[in-house]
């Protein structure tokens, strides 16, 4: 069985962003960049079936420019056997993303691509559900736990309510929620080994996808910021302020 | 100009997002019309056409529809959008499994979160875990939304006087089948709808301690949240997180106890009326949102607030 792993490079978890003074966008220059920590929990999954002997390859893929390519190598760091850079200059959303990867699906043929859930940077949460419909296959989103059963993937999911359980016909999308699993730090040995592996680039514009954005941003702004706040000195003050001030209790 | 809201229900009642959605769609302006698709929900389909703003309901019951699933949905929103200008559904992981699916279909962009509606093709979103909001403009032909509920009041449930339609059910793809669910059974509000709310964080530091935080909920009549910290931890389950990407909250107070507030927490509930933080460490970030701040053991503190509630 082959798995397809497709990945985004994402500002680090833990920077907090800044708008531009522009108004156009958050400014990122300067700033640690990092595999979205969905798309990690993915590629661990992926590496994970591996190891249980169910998966024989993983090809990490990403759409982007070449600078991209820092977390291919962190994906075949991860385990991954090879990886493909999409290139392009385009700042491609959700659905051209998916319209490429429907491409290199086609040249790949994986049973199964697992895919972070959302991108922490644009919070969109789509991807994986809009590769399943070009692509016409099952989707297990939000996945808390894999297995595969009976010729087909039993998806555990994490729902408003709680979990549900579906079972998938092959091939099928799934996309990662943050219970899944707990990635592995890569080890220095693996880094060095990652940089035999091969990685290829593809232009995007040799898949013939057509990445022109369909949303315009008008502008970017910082949310209202919250009034500023005090300490109490003790439970009491809490409760009377809460009771009295605020009429909330 | 007619908008197609995707009714979230368990084929009895509505859900409660989805009355913001209508609201959402109502602030859009035209007829709204509210496709109710289940297994036996005529009681949903009718409780539809009380809510008040909604022109029509179009009603769609089939086994294949039971549970929801995404492939089997996603046809038949595409069948009932074909001459709409806007599809919504809530932000809820119901309408984020499977509005995304409906976009891809009709080969148009889907508008996650909106929180704001600027005009029929312009929303407000935000991004970065709320560290910026978005204004974007669609330039397709259908735009495709699902709606924070933070964002908008609930349309009233009632009122209203809409006809129903009924609608031919699209054929089952038979790609994907419901297994089974564990749902948590809790007779506290539901977390996204409650007027109160009480989280509990790493701070806890067990499943046994978190009780406190259950104690001090049911003084308040509050529903209970938690950090991704607490819920990695295995002290409450999946469907307490509160954050980026788990439930996004707003109720009139927010009282956080034991949580640090990583920006991932503070993206699901900074929107709160009142917020309240109990923590030890005063250099906590959780301060920062805080309009009342308490330094100190929440071992300590907790049953105090639950003594002094009484009195």
């Amino acid at each position: 069985m082959k798995i397809l792993v497709p990945i985004k490079r994402v500002v680090d978890a833990n920077v907090r962003v800044r708008v531009k003074s522009d108004r156009s966008g958050v400014e990122l220059a300067n700033l640690k960049m990092a595999m979205n920590p969905f798309c990690e929990i993915a590629m661990e999954e992926a590496v994970r079936q591996q190891e249980a002997g169910t998966v024989k390859e993983i090809v990490a893929v990403t759409v982007g420019g070449a600078q991209c390519q820092d977390i291919l190598r962190t994906a075949l760091a991860m385990g991954a056997d090879r990886a493909i850079l999409v290139e392009t200059d385009v700042e491609a959303q959700p659905l051209g993303v998916a319209k490429v990867l429907r491409a290199v699906a086609d040249r790949e043929k994986p049973e199964v691509i697992i895919l972070g859930k959302q991108a922490i940077d644009d919070d969109n949460n789509q991807t994986g559900q809009m590769l399943a419909a070009l692509l016409g296959w099952a989707q297990g989103t939000f996945a808390s736990k894999l297995e595969f059963a009976g010729g087909g993937l039993r998806v555990t999911r994490e729902v408003d309510g709680g979990l549900e359980t579906l079972m998938l016909k092959l091939p099928a999308i799934v996309t990662t929620d943050l219970r899944l699993n707990e990635p592995r730090y890569v080890k220095l040995p693996n880094i060095m080994k990652a940089k035999k592996k091969p990685l290829d680039v593809i232009k995007a514009a040799d898949l013939g996808v057509d990445l022109t954005s369909r949303l315009k941003v008008l502008k970017v702004e910082e949310p209202p910021a919250r009034g500023g706040g005090i300490k109490v000195a003790s439970v009491q003050e809490l409760v009377h302020r809460l009771r009295n001030e605020r009429k909330v209790i | 100009m007619t908008m197609l809201v995707v009714a979230e229900h368990d084929n009895r009642m509505l859900r409660p997002a989805t009355l913001s959605a209508v609201t959402a769609a109502a602030r859009i302006g035209g007829d709204i019309a509210v496709l109710v698709a289940g297994r036996e929900c005529g009681a949903a389909a009718r409780a539809a056409a009380q809510v008040s703003g909604v022109r029509t309901v179009l009603h769609a019951d089939a086994a294949h529809y039971e549970h929801a699933l995404a492939e089997e949905l996603a046809p038949l929103i595409v069948k009932a959008a074909a001459g709409m200008s806007h599809v919504l559904a809530p932000a809820t992981t119901f309408g984020k499994n499977i509005m995304p699916r409906v976009a891809a279909m009709l080969d148009v962009a889907q508008i996650s979160d909106v929180v704001r509606v600027e005009s029929p093709d312009t929303f407000v979103r935000p991004i970065y875990a709320g560290n910026a909001l978005a204004t974007v403009q669609s330039t397709d032909a259908v735009k495709v939304l699902t709606v924070r509920a933070t964002g908008f009041d609930a349309a009233p449930a009632g009122g209203g006087n809409a006809g129903v339609v009924t609608l031919e059910p699209t054929p089952s793809t038979g790609l994907s089948a419901f297994v089974g669910q564990e749902l948590t059974r809790s007779e506290r509000p539901e977390l996204t709808a409650a007027k109160v709310i009480v989280s509990g964080g790493r701070g806890l530091g067990s499943a046994e301690n978190f009780r406190m935080i259950d104690a001090l909920a049911d003084k308040l009549g509050a529903a209970v949240g938690a950090s991704r910290a607490a819920v990695d931890a295995g002290f409450v389950p999946n469907d307490y997180q509160v954050g980026q990407t788990g439930k996004i909250v707003a109720p009139e107070l927010y009282i956080a106890v034991g949580i640090s507030g990583a920006i991932q927490h503070l993206a699901g509930m900074k929107d709160s009326k009142v917020i309240v933080a109990i923590n030890k460490d005063a250099e906590a970030p959780i301060f920062e949102v805080a309009d009342y701040g308490l330094v100190a053991d929440l071992f300590q503190a907790v049953p105090e607030l639950i003594a002094a509630l009484d009195k």
